[in-house]
């Protein structure tokens, strides 16, 4: 990597900023699935309105300015803009250098496509190369299986599993806390699509 | 039939206090680094009375609000807190914090007590399945303590934490509610 180096392209992708104009209805589009909301979070799933959408990025926003401990991340196709998804390193610790990580493909046609692990790549380049970050967490539902395999394929590793704390269509899953040190990562120099 | 003890324990009562009452003492637990270091991961950091006063009556008006002063039954001493947190009520699970201020009362049973009141309301009364927390490595006095009541290691987030220049494990703990329950069952047939 050099100072030249796009942090936020890949092959791809493009991480860029929220587009409150065109944004809010693609997302609100994907809160009708339940796999990408369960994905993001262990809330109910509840769909959101383009309005809804509009508020919660205005939130997102404030949030980010406030507490100076979150990144969010708009996943676009260089090609055409479309977007894709939405990545996010959240909840660090700026004097343990400890973070969180999240990602979320939004449209069912767009996984599978090994977009999210372009995302990965730039996130982690990101936490580790510019935040500096020691660590990173991330927090997936035992029945996340593409979850599961995509972080263990960039070296995560299970770190904490909290028996039997999801309860989903009556059945019962563990949480699984997942951790990368930063001495672990394993930089791809040249982007894989 | 209701349980008329469920707030009482056998050295210390769980109770609601006003933020008028309670600013004062939780400033000055605050100015003790000892404590803030068990307690939170954010670097020590000292609050005015009036800080708390409003933090507290912020968090009164959040409707699911857990949060309940420990005093002792000898005296009715304010001796610390204890809170549930990150609530998920569809998945039965929460997140449980715990501090006893004056260090009089660290490492004889206070804390102990005051959790098993804690999880006796999370699993009794909120009907929750699991209670969950996170103590620092370098607590051991506190991991003996949720030990008692059932908790046991569920994992450790390598490295979370930098402290005096060394790397700390952030060890999560959990207690399902059977576990919990048998521990009551075999202490009533020991008494």
């Amino acid at each position: 990597m050099s100072i030249q180096t796009q942090l936020f392209e890949s092959a791809r992708l493009r991480l860029g900023p929220i587009d409150h104009e065109k944004d809010p209805e693609i997302e609100s589009r994907w809160t009708h699935d339940p796999v990408f909301l369960h994905g993001l979070s262990f809330n109910p799933a509840r769909p959101l309105s383009p309005a809804q959408m509009k508020k919660r990025y205005e939130a997102i926003e404030k949030e980010i300015d406030e507490s100076h401990n979150s990144f969010h991340f708009m996943v676009r196709s260089k090609e055409d803009e479309r977007l894709i998804g939405l990545a996010r390193i959240e909840w660090i610790e700026w004097s343990h250098g400890a973070g969180g990580l999240k990602l979320a493909i939004g449209d069912v046609k767009d996984r599978r496509q090994g977009y999210a692990s372009e995302v990965m790549q730039l996130l982690l380049r990101f936490a580790f190369d510019e935040l500096n970050l020691y660590r990173l967490s991330a927090v997936v539902g035992e029945d996340n299986l593409a979850g599961l395999a995509l972080l263990k394929k960039f070296g995560f590793v299970e770190e904490v599993r909290r028996r039997k704390a999801l309860l989903r269509d009556g059945q019962f899953f563990d949480l699984i806390h997942l951790g990368l040190l930063r001495n672990e990562w394993q930089p791809v120099e040249a982007s894989q699509p | 039939m209701s349980n008329p003890d469920l707030f009482t324990g056998k050295l210390v009562h769980l109770t609601a206090e006003d933020p008028e009452t309670v600013a004062k003492p939780y400033c000055e637990w605050g100015r003790d680094t000892e404590f803030s270091r068990y307690l939170d991961s954010n670097p020590p950091f000292t609050f005015s009375e009036k800080k708390w006063k409003e933090w507290m009556e912020k968090d009164l008006e959040k409707t699911d609000n857990h949060f309940f002063s420990i005093r002792t039954l000898d005296g009715n001493q304010l001796i610390g807190f204890v809170a549930l947190f990150e609530l998920y009520w569809q998945h039965g699970d929460t997140m449980v914090a715990i501090a006893l201020g004056p260090h009089e009362y660290w490492g004889r049973g206070y804390g102990t007590d005051a959790m098993n009141l804690m999880l006796r309301y999370a699993f009794t009364e909120l009907n929750l399945r699991r209670v969950s927390l996170i103590v620092f490595e370098y607590n051991q006095r506190g991991i003996r303590s949720y030990q008692k009541n059932g908790f046991v290691e569920e994992g450790r987030v390598r490295g979370a934490m930098l402290r005096d220049g060394k790397r700390w494990d952030f060890i999560w703990m959990g207690a399902m509610r059977e576990d919990w329950m048998r521990i009551q069952q075999e202490s009533l047939r020991a008494s």
